[in-house]
């Protein structure tokens, strides 16, 4: 594998884990069964991220506000790495992440992919495609009454 | 001019105890918990993730909470919480056109692309008290159908491609930042755009209406309002390319205004921006009227000397945590300072008294 697809699988993972439900995270961690031994490389941290925007949403950019994310750096004790960021202030959310993160770097990509990311995946699409139905049945349909002569 | 005194701490203790006591309120009612905030007065947190400048729901409500719903206090716990935690970067400009819309309207345009959608609105509600609400009762569900795809052209982004719509500078990669360093004038537009994002809902709300009325008016049209979800992105040093943070919800509103021309340049129209956390439409559009009215030296037009075109007067007074605080130490013991005004008003008294006897003598 290419290091562009290895990045790239390694951005969906990490993107997917970022915005996991805690709960639901922690939940697919513990039925995935693994608690891998490691050293914590950076403790699981709270901090904020500045969100930007642009003006005229294509202009400059300025600064909207921050938003909380947690972070975590563990080392597995084959020397893999693992990088969590977590949206929100869910330390433990941080560390399984990180783990993950780790574990798939280290070779189990595919048994994460069906136990846990895959899943995660599908609720998160599940969740949205649920309110797009909901927004699209508030669609106008406009239709014509009457039209003024003259 | 403050002096230190000791003895209040015993009252104070009791008084923060009683307000405990009070914010529980009647303990035959049942306790509300912040997952309840969040989910049913999720306006509330909006707004107080807006004004508060951090995007966490479950704070904000949890800040609703600890404030008794006092929406300013609520804003200044955030704040302050906010100070307590390292940043550890900044996003990607967040790419609205990427947005799932929950919402998306224009008034200028009845057949955009993409569609009208309303949205959970109160919109075209008919404003009485829904008397259901106080009984309890399941929610009914609301109505589904086939999700649109594909994203959701920006308005004025077809206005652009006709050279209708003035085009917007790029600006540089890294914008100023009111939180770390000291607002000063002149502020070029990504630092007013921040502080009004942040600014209090009611007074940025109340510039925007004092140019409908007449005072530097722009006249607006609504060219697009949208509100819904889309992801923030950083780029990560230890990875050394970008993830998908989280996702957010945001309001965005953009302005089209009266247009300029001049010698060189063919009639535009001109525009405003409202960008703000969470769903929170009114302050979005009076953003995008209070950005237009600030951009009256930058588009040529003349200062009418209208509040809303003053940017110093605007930035200056539309944080509503410096407001309060600046407003709320009156209420402090001021002891040493009033007793000396006091000595002074009875001197000028007893001298001015002494004057008319002397006259009144005479």
């Amino acid at each position: 594998m290419s290091e562009i697809d290895a990045n790239t699988d390694r951005k969906a993972r990490l993107s997917t884990l970022a915005q996991a439900p805690g709960a639901r995270l922690a939940a697919l961690w513990q039925a995935f069964g693994r608690t891998p031994e490691h050293e914590t490389l950076r403790p699981p941290e709270i901090g904020t991220v500045m969100v930007r925007g642009r003006a005229g949403a294509v202009g400059a950019p300025f600064n909207l506000g921050e938003m909380s994310v947690t972070r975590c750096s563990i080392r597995l004790s084959d020397g893999a790495v693992g990088h969590g960021y977590v949206q929100g202030r869910d330390k433990q959310a941080a560390r399984t992440a990180a783990l993950i993160d780790a574990l798939a770097e280290a070779g189990e990509a595919e048994a994460l992919e069906a136990a846990i990311l895959r899943p995660l995946r599908d609720e998160a699409a599940a969740k949205r495609t649920a309110r797009a139905a909901r927004a699209a049945a508030t669609k106008v349909e406009f239709f014509t009454m009457v039209r003024g002569e003259g | 001019m403050y002096v230190a005194v000791k003895g209040g701490e015993r009252a104070i203790d009791n008084a923060h105890a009683w307000l405990a006591e009070e914010r529980r309120g009647d303990r035959t009612v049942a306790e509300m918990s912040v997952a309840q905030i969040r989910e049913q007065l999720s306006l509330a947190v909006n707004r107080v993730m807006a004004e508060g400048s951090l995007y966490d729901p479950d704070l904000a409500a949890l800040a609703i909470k600890q404030a008794r719903g006092d929406m300013i206090e609520a804003v200044f716990l955030i704040r302050a919480y906010r100070t307590t935690l390292p940043r550890f970067g900044a996003s990607e400009p967040i790419d609205t056109g990427a947005m799932t819309c929950d919402r998306r309207i224009s008034a200028t345009f009845k057949d955009a692309p993409g569609g009208q959608i309303l949205g959970p609105t109160f919109d075209y509600t008919h404003r009485l008290i829904d008397f259901a609400l106080a009984a309890e009762g399941d929610a009914p569900d609301a109505p589904q159908t086939t999700p649109q795809t594909g994203k959701t052209p920006h308005i004025t982004g077809f206005l652009a491609r006709e050279d209708l719509i003035q085009t917007e500078p790029a600006g540089t990669e890294t914008p100023r930042d009111l939180t770390r360093e000291p607002l000063d004038f002149p502020a070029d537009r990504p630092l007013k755009l921040q502080a009004l994002t942040r600014g209090d809902e009611g007074f940025v709300l109340s510039m925007a209406y004092s140019t409908q009325r007449g005072y530097g008016r722009n006249h607006p049209f609504v060219g697009e309002l949208r509100v819904g979800q889309l992801p923030v992105e950083m780029e990560i040093p230890e990875l050394g390319f970008a993830i998908e943070l989280g996702e957010i919800t945001v309001t965005e509103c953009e302005t089209v205004n009266q247009f300029t021309g001049s010698k060189t340049e063919p009639p535009q129209f001109t525009r405003g921006y409202g960008l703000v956390f969470g769903h929170t439409e009114r302050k979005a559009i009076s953003m995008a009227l209070v950005d237009r009215a600030m951009r009256w030296q930058e588009l040529g037009e003349d200062n009418v000397g209208a509040p809303a075109q003053d940017e110093e007067f605007v930035l200056s007074h539309s944080d509503n945590v410096q407001a309060t605080g600046f407003l709320e130490h009156i209420k402090l013991p001021h002891y040493v300072d009033f007793q000396s005004e006091l000595e002074l008003i009875r001197r000028l008294r007893a001298e001015a008294m002494a004057t008319r006897a002397q006259e009144a003598a005479e």
